[in-house]
């Protein structure tokens, strides 16, 4: 009789024994391995490692082929293992100008100190599908030029020569805000709000970046200098009372240059926003770029007319760890609360029906008067 | 101290309720300013868990940094033990903890629950542990965090009351079934979180400290043990409860929240106690009182 969709421990443990079956496919393709994902998904471990805040390839790589390649599942696994190790420090600021570059474009200037630098970039390919990858790809090994010299000197270090372009904000000593360990509070320093946006969901932050570019909320940006390459981590130790290299990680590094015209607040000059990601990820740091750029307008006292220049819209929607919980908690049984609405809805027609049953009757008894009237009855009844 | 779960083969690396200790103090501290200050939400530094946000992260957090070795725990979703996620977040604890788990209200010291307040009165060495989704009661009038904290730190409800006033203008009664807004010691405005009204009143002067989490908000509140929370109403239109016209089909109680469970397809339909224990408790009395009448009369 009593048969309600509730699970018990059986039913799930089936489906995820389902589910395994299902990762693994069919057993006659070779599983893949964790270094074919590092070495051939590269671009998918950076995204992971990126807004799962860990810098770790063989653990997004991991991650990626235990969420069968969703992405965001895979950075929700990644997440969930970073929060429980133990958070030991903090780096000094990584100093991307001694960057070990592989690709480094300005489209402010034609020719800069370094040069224009391509890399290993999508840009400018044709987008025509090469039936060549289908199958055994031929071996063939390309003969890498030496490595360039690692002090560019950066863009906005260029302008910032002539005084055209506002400095790059001093950290007097303090210690940045880690949103890792601190609730999130409105409004924000611009450095909490970068971490938030480096974490946050690179489809969401484009779409945002892009509505800049639409007119909502313009901020005239130009890509400053877009670099990518790697960079040495420094730890200092007060035991030692030293700085040491305790890593290397490869970024990209975004800076726009936004054209201002001034404010009450601030002269007319070039500002900036500014993205730094992992790995290779142009895309997520431009867009990380513009959001900041967008975000800064009460700082730099424009007006706020646009979702992208909204500090609590964006930052609270930006993390898809939290999106995608939220959204597919309906999934969960929500009988109770249904139950009472569903009684709400039932009173409120009933209450509606009684209305139009009263609007009907007076509107029949005024019809009857009229007829009356027509006839004479009503004078005769006088 | 002995925190690391004792078999190492296992879960050698996760500490005793998953979160690692420096975390659980960090929650700890909020809830003990959540309960100096009742109804006030507390910002905490919520943590990722292993299960996804909105599927009970605040409330497991809360548990997690509570919950000792004694503890014995209870796990209920719309009142029940055995939907699919009470049955896998009472399968964590019962895995990083290894504490015991109980489905009878009466016998567990911790309940962590979603949408529902037992039917059972709980004592005073008991807790109860909600899973909170959107902590702020003023949330949808005021989408903004900033403007919400202002009024709350005013004591400016109006905004609430203008809402419950357009209902009653609207429809003649107030038409909020659940996720009720009350006033916690007569300062905060709380949401009570998804629960229906009809438990609104349980909260009052309960015996049992009541913890509220919301993971993914970040923020942590409570209402101690024995403290007033009055149901928002007017003097003309007072705070009223759901009430069902039947009892419910399986045990018979009268009073008790009831769910509706569709039979077939020609839309017949019978009642339920959503509160699983309390009705299997309620059957076996009923099978009893069924048995003594029966006795009685063999005797008679």
């Amino acid at each position: 009789m009593y048969v309600a969709v509730k699970g018990g421990e059986r039913a799930i443990a089936n489906a995820h024994k389902l589910l395994a079956e299902r990762r693994r496919g069919k057993r006659s393709v070779a599983a893949l391995g964790l270094e074919q994902i590092v070495e051939q998904l590269s671009l998918a471990v950076d995204r992971v490692m990126n807004e799962g805040s860990l810098y770790d390839r063989h653990l997004a790589a991991l991650a990626i082929k235990q969420a069968r390649g969703d992405l965001i599942e895979a950075i929700f696994l990644l997440r969930a293992y970073r929060t429980t190790l133990p958070k030991l420090g903090y780096s000094t600021p990584v100093k991307t100008e001694n960057m070990l570059i592989e690709r480094r474009i300005s489209a402010t200037y034609k020719d800069l100190p370094g040069g224009q630098i391509l890399g290993p970039t999508f840009d400018y390919t044709h987008r025509l599908l090469d039936p060549a990858l289908a199958g055994e790809e031929a071996v063939f090994s390309l003969e890498e030029g030496p490595i360039s010299p690692n002090n560019f000197v950066r863009v906005s270090d260029i302008l910032a020569q002539e005084g055209l372009i506002e400095e790059d904000g001093r950290l007097n000593g303090a210690k940045p805000n880690d949103i890792t360990k601190e609730p999130l509070d409105f409004p924000m320093g611009r450095d909490t709000r970068l971490q938030a946006l480096a974490r946050g969901d690179e489809g969401f932050l484009l779409a945002l970046g892009y509505s800049t570019q639409r007119g909502y909320a313009r901020t005239h940006p130009f890509a400053g200098e877009i670099r990518i390459g790697e960079v040495e981590v420094e730890y200092f130790i007060p035991e030692l009372g030293y700085v040491v290299i305790i890593g290397r990680i490869q970024i990209t590094e975004c800076q726009m240059v936004n054209q201002f015209s001034g404010s009450a607040k601030v002269p007319p000059q070039f500002t900036r926003g500014y993205g730094l990601v992992f790995g290779q990820s142009e895309r997520k740091a431009m867009s990380v770029a513009l959001c900041d750029r967008a975000l800064r307008a009460n700082e730099l006292g424009e007006d706020i007319v646009a979702p992208a220049q909204d500090e609590e819209f964006v930052i609270a929607h930006s993390d898809n760890v939290q999106a995608t919980g939220f959204v597919e908690h309906l999934k969960l049984p929500h009988y109770v609360d249904f139950q009472s609405e569903l009684d709400l809805v039932r009173t409120m027609r009933r209450d509606f029906e009684k209305a139009k049953d009263a609007v009907r009757s007076t509107a029949c008894g005024l019809h009857e008067k009229q007829e009356k009237q027509k006839t004479g009855e009503v004078s005769s009844e006088r | 101290m002995n925190d690391e779960v004792g078999d190492g083969e296992v879960l050698a690396s996760y500490n005793f309720a998953y979160l690692d200790e420096q975390t659980k103090r960090m929650i700890r501290r909020a809830i003990l300013k959540a309960i100096a200050i009742p109804g006030y939400q507390v910002p905490f530094a919520s943590r990722e868990m292993p299960m996804p946000y909105g599927w009970g992260t605040g409330g497991v957090q809360v548990t997690a940094a509570i919950i000792g070795p004694e503890d014995t725990l209870k796990v209920i979703d719309q009142g029940a033990d055995d939907t699919t996620n009470a049955v896998s977040i009472r399968a964590f604890f019962a895995k990083t903890a290894r504490v015991k788990t109980t489905m009878q209200t009466g016998k567990a010291t911790l309940i962590q629950t979603r949408h529902r307040i037992p039917e059972e009165a709980l004592t005073n060495d008991q807790i109860l542990v909600y899973q909170v989704p959107i902590p702020e009661p003023l949330r949808f009038l005021e989408p903004r965090e900033t403007e919400t904290r202002k009024m709350h730190g005013l004591e400016e409800y109006g905004l609430m009351h203008v809402k419950l006033y357009e209902d009653i203008a609207k429809n003649g009664h107030i038409a909020t079934t659940y996720a009720y807004p009350v006033k916690v010691a007569g300062r905060y405005v709380m949401d009570p979180s998804p629960t229906p009204k009809f438990d609104n009143p349980k909260m009052n002067q309960c015996e049992a400290l009541q913890l509220f989490g919301a993971g993914r908000e970040k923020r942590i509140y409570a209402v101690p043990p024995y403290t007033n929370v009055v149901s928002l109403d007017f003097e003309d239109h007072p705070f009223e409860v759901t009430k069902f016209e039947e009892p419910c089909a399986l045990c018979g109680s009268e009073g008790a929240y009831l769910d509706e469970v569709i039979l077939d397809d020609k839309g017949h339909k019978m009642f339920v106690c959503s509160d699983t224990d309390y009705c299997e408790k309620q059957q076996r009395k009923k099978m009893q009182n069924l048995g003594e009448e029966a006795k009685q009369r063999a005797f008679s």
